[in-house]
């Protein structure tokens, strides 16, 4: 094999140029590995950052935007809250349990980088469809996982999604979003400075973990035990060691004893080191001998871009340095100084401090200088397929409804969604509540964050500018369901091969979806991640843009309704009309993908979530529940086998009503004697509203359309999962 | 014929094992000086028909790689004997 | 004067400050006591929260129980003090030989966080002296190994002497006897799965973990 070894290493040929260039040098092998695996598409954007800069960042409440660690915003009483959202789909396609774990591993050093306690993680899920074994395997390995590793680091998991379809098939989706608190004075960035300062390696040893990328440079004498191949590029989590991380972390704050510090995720200690160093305007050394391993035998490379877990990297002044050790053996954790910051910008990889230098580089070269391509776009030529609209109604409207029903309590029962005693609405409803405390004296503040995670692959499939400003709006009355007032978005932009011309304007168009959703709804951008290559068999899968939205609950006094019906209560469904099935999952249950999304009207959409927020927080509702993937039917569906209360609905003109999925509607539950009230409200708000029907009795009636037994269609929404993924897997 | 199966599963060489470690530091502290390599897996046995001792070696090795381990981090050895 | 309750903390343990949080909000106060001090100072009840003691790693409380703590916690109990452990605290207790047992893998072997139902069975305990024989809790539960196990003849002895103190009304995972909660003969020790602490606020959906845990504090 004469192969050059930039190209072995990923790198094109005009970036191995642009490196010698940056260096006015040939860059060495080590040196060319850093490169690599800073300038990979996974750390440096460089498929998609021409197309990010269009997000809305700024807000007077956003105290840190886009680019560092976590986004951070003001909440208030002195309380910053730091998020988050990172994808972990290649790893967990491969061993799901721990590609799911280290993906939440992974997210929660990025929130305790900021400084701040996590106190909420979410998990917004894709998988293929339930009736391929591998897909099962999947999903039942990635659930175990996020249980396994989010329950044992003491986190809990408030909430997400789980989809199951075809699209998903052999490349799932695991997304995890997490929260956490901090003192506002607190805030801590992921910066070196002050030359002399030393650089702190927290945490586990490092081995060859995640190497897959720079093995190519091992050298012939590893390879006579164990193939090159087929060292292990999945890690283990080991949330045990997480915990004590965080706490020691945390501790270390809580005295001010670090400058900076940062977390090692992608591309380990390259980047940890050269991200500090290059914030700071400061240069390092580092002794690679320093490094605590786990394997004899491990070469420079391969410690330099390990990307073992648990592992963080702080600043300290020398003078600090003994305390520091001193809390890190409190808590078990092993600490090493592995570097020192060094004026000119230098990142020095050093074998002994004052050791032969084995690279030499600018540290802001491997993320400023990072290639930038604007790659061609082109809208595809192939309409997605025929429209729903164009169907024949359904003979059976009832059985086609139970096959929409989907009951995940199996999936988030494997979760503590509980600890920290926050939960006041977890994971099932429209949006998660959480009890707002103060994160180091615990004192409550009465008030409550909302959080919800939303994504639709079909609209944005259908148009992904459009569907995207749908999923904005669709979270923003998730929020309004709780009462709950948007604050800021996270994005996890999930999508195929950007070489390919159809996904760069899949993605070009999703940015620009949100992007007027967000001004819309004048909600700030304040993180995000980009997930590419998302495909299998050479399919891409359906754009699938996730986003993450914050609120506050200005004033939690009592428990929001919940998505529940009670006896005897009045059905109101508010908001415009709506018909087409453009997109819907009725649709796409029919091989009917395609056709036009419904509008979304921006002015109405905000008067429908005030609406809903005022009367939530004036506890005027028995009910709450916006309409979303399979429209009024599924909504009704799944409030009626949650409650045990069944529905009694008027007349409809036909199936489109009871599946359709325009936006900005939601079906209130309401007291007879409130009845008039509400209805005043929503006139003066301006809200078009139609008294559909009554909560009552044991069956699910739609007259002259449908009617169920309450207990034929519970048995629909709750068994499928059960059923499903209690029938064996495998994983081939 | 009735053959049974022992089947050690281990994680792979160089993937972490957190078990085996936290076993290991915990050991001092109860007085075991100088246990060292703790590792920690699985086993799993059944008992299967088949024809042949290599047939029912060569579905055992099958139900190991497909189902019983993921072998991106495991490692498995399988013993196949005739049932006693 | 005000009840102070010692809670266990051992690495990897994350049910501490709510254990503190919910003592607090019935008016006792809290103070952690770390797993490498035996002496567990002036304390009037011990709680062992719960959590993921060293990782649960080989069997769960199988490394915990041979902190310096539990030293303490066994001298407070030997001499009547008040002993509640919490979930993974129950375990820890039950591999210290404080109480009878042990807890296997749920049945349907999956972790499960859920809402339970528990009976009140015997109200001579440290925990249940203020509850009622009969009475019926909403208390959530948060375990994966939570299957509680004993040999018939401990079974039987747990039955006569009235050491059962409290059961699921719909077993969860598929404890013995439906078994959610049992005490020491002194009755001064008592471990239980589910989370009293997790129902002791109004926004939380259920107080009645409140009861528990005042009898906790009035003992």
């Amino acid at each position: 094999m004469n192969e050059p070894l930039h190209r072995a290493l990923g790198l094109t040929d005009d970036e191995a140029v642009n490196i010698d260039e940056i260096l006015d040098r040939p860059a060495n092998p080590l040196e060319l590995a850093m490169y690599s695996v800073m300038w990979s598409e996974h750390c440096s954007y460089k498929s998609s950052r021409i197309h990010l800069k269009r997000l809305p960042t700024e807000a007077p409440w956003v105290l840190v935007g886009p680019g560092e660690n976590a986004g951070v915003v003001d909440v208030g009483d002195g309380i910053a809250a730091a998020i988050r959202i990172e994808s972990h789909n290649h790893p967990s396609a491969i061993e799901p349990y721990q590609g799911a774990a280290t993906g939440a591993g992974g997210i929660l050093r990025d929130i305790f980088t900021m400084g701040a306690r996590p106190i909420a993680l979410m998990d917004p899920l894709r998988f293929g469809p339930l009736d391929d074994p591998r897909s099962r395997w999947i999903a039942e390995g990635v659930v175990a996982g996020i249980s396994g590793y989010g329950n044992a680091v003491g986190v809990p998991t408030v909430g997400g999604e789980t989809v199951f379809d075809a699209t998903y098939k052999g490349n799932p989706l695991v997304n995890v979003l997490c929260l956490g608190l901090l003192p506002t004075d607190r805030l801590v960035l992921g910066q070196a400075s002050g030359v002399g300062n030393l650089a702190v390696l927290l945490g586990n040893a490092t081995g060859r973990d995640g190497i897959g990328g720079v093995s190519v440079l091992a050298s012939a004498g590893f390879s006579e035990e164990d193939d090159g191949d087929k060292r292990p590029s999945v890690q283990v989590g080991d949330p045990y060691e997480e915990k004590r991380l965080i706490e020691a972390c945390l501790a270390l704050l809580d005295e001010k004893l670090v400058v900076g510090i940062q977390d090692l995720g992608g591309a380990g200690l390259a980047c940890a080191t050269s991200e500090t160093a290059s914030r700071g305007g400061v240069g390092m050394d580092v002794d690679v001998t320093a490094i605590p391993r786990r394997e004899p035998g491990m070469e420079p490379h391969e410690v330099m871009t390990s990307e073992s877990q648990e592992r963080m990297l702080a600043i300290v002044e020398p003078e600090v340095l003994a305390r520091v050790l001193e809390i890190c053996a409190r808590w078990e954790v092993q600490a090493t100084v592995i570097g020192r910051v060094t004026d000119g910008g230098a990142l020095r990889i050093l074998e002994g401090f004052e050791g032969p230098v084995l690279a030499d580089i600018p540290a802001s070269s491997l993320h400023d200088l990072a290639p930038l391509y604007e790659r061609p776009l082109k809208a595809p030529e192939e309409p997605l397929g025929p429209s729903a609209d164009q169907l024949a109604a359904p003979v059976d409207p009832g059985a086609e409804l139970m096959d929409l029903l989907q009951d995940l309590s199996w999936v988030y029962s494997q979760y503590d969604h509980q600890l920290f005693l926050n939960t006041v609405v977890g994971p099932g409803d429209d949006a998660t509540v959480l009890r707002l405390k103060h994160p180091t004296t615990g004192e409550d503040t009465g008030r409550g964050l909302a959080l919800t995670t939303d994504g639709n692959h079909r609209w944005c499939a259908v148009d992904p500018r459009a569907g995207t400003a749908l999923v904005v709006a669709e979270s923003v009355l998730n929020l309004a369901c709780v009462g709950g007032r948007p604050l800021a978005v996270v994005n996890c932009l999930n999508f195929g091969n950007p070489e390919h011309p159809e996904v760069m304007w899949q993605l070009s168009e999703a940015i620009d979806g949100m992007s007027e959703a967000c001004l819309a709804f004048d909600v700030p951008v304040v993180g995000g991640n980009v997930s590419l290559y998302n495909e299998s068999a050479g399919n891409d899968i359906a754009p699938t843009p996730v986003i993450g939205l914050l609120g506050l609950v200005d004033e939690l006094s009592h428990r929001p309704p919940g998505a529940v019906l009670k006896e005897g209560h009045r059905l109101v469904l508010l908001g415009p009309e709506a018909e087409g099935l453009g997109g819907s999952l009725w649709g796409a249950t029919h091989d009917a993908p395609g056709g036009d999304l419904p509008a979304l009207d921006y002015e109405m959409h905000r008067r429908v979530a005030a609406l809903v927020r005022q009367l939530v927080a004036d506890q005027m509702l028995g009910g709450v529940h916006d309409l979303s993937s399979g429209g009024l039917g599924v909504a009704l569906a799944e409030m009626a086998a949650r409650s045990g209360v069944g529905v009694s609905l008027a007349r409809t003109p036909d199936h489109r009503a009871l599946f359709n999925e325009g936006p900005s509607r939601v079906v209130l539950v309401v007291d007879p004697e409130r009845l008039t009230e509400v209805l005043a409200a929503c006139d003066e708000a301006e809200v078009p509203t139609a008294r559909i029907g009554l909560a009552t009795g044991q069956r699910f009636v739609v007259k002259d359309l449908l009617d169920l037994s309450l207990e034929e269609l519970t048995a629909a929404f709750k068994s499928p999962l059960p059923e499903a993924l209690g029938a064996g897997t495998t994983n081939r | 014929m009735k053959f049974s199966a022992l089947v050690d599963v281990r994680l792979r060489g160089g993937i972490s094992d957190p078990a085996g470690a936290t076993i290991e530091r915990a050991l001092p502290a109860l007085g075991y000086q100088g246990v060292e390599g703790v590792t920690v897996g699985k086993t799993i046995r059944f008992t299967l028909e088949a024809e042949t001792l290599t047939e029912a070696q060569t579905m055992a090795e099958e139900l190991c790689e497909s189902f019983l381990t993921n072998p991106v981090i495991e490692d498995a050895e399988v013993t196949v004997e005739e049932a006693s | 004067m005000t009840v102070t309750v010692g809670v266990v903390v051992f690495p990897g343990t994350n049910c501490e400050a709510d254990a503190l949080e919910a003592v607090t909000s019935l008016g006792a106060q809290g103070r952690l006591l770390w797993h490498g001090e035996s002496d567990l100072g002036d304390v009037d009840a011990v709680i062992v929260p719960g959590g993921f003691a060293h990782g649960d790693y080989l069997r769960p409380g199988a490394i915990a129980r041979f902190s310096p703590v539990m030293e303490g916690v066994a001298k407070f109990a030997a001499k009547g003090g008040p002993v509640v452990g919490i979930c993974n605290g129950f375990q820890v207790l039950t591999e210290a030989g404080l109480l009878p047992g042990a807890l296997q893998k749920n049945k349907g072997l999956k972790f499960l966080c859920q809402p339970s139902v528990l009976r009140v069975e015997s109200a001579n305990s440290v925990l249940t002296s203020q509850a009622k024989v009969g009475d019926e809790l909403s208390i959530p539960i948060n375990h994966f190994e939570g299957n509680y196990t004993c040999s018939e003849e401990t079974l039987k002895q747990l039955q006569d002497e009235d050491r059962i103190v409290l059961t699921y009304v719909d077993n969860p995972n598929g404890s013995l006897g439906n078994i959610a909660g049992v005490c020491n003969e002194t009755r001064n020790v008592v471990g239980l799965m589910p989370h009293p602490e997790r129902a002791c606020h109004e926004l939380l959906g259920s107080m009645d973990g409140a009861v528990l845990l005042r009898s906790l504090l009035a003992s």
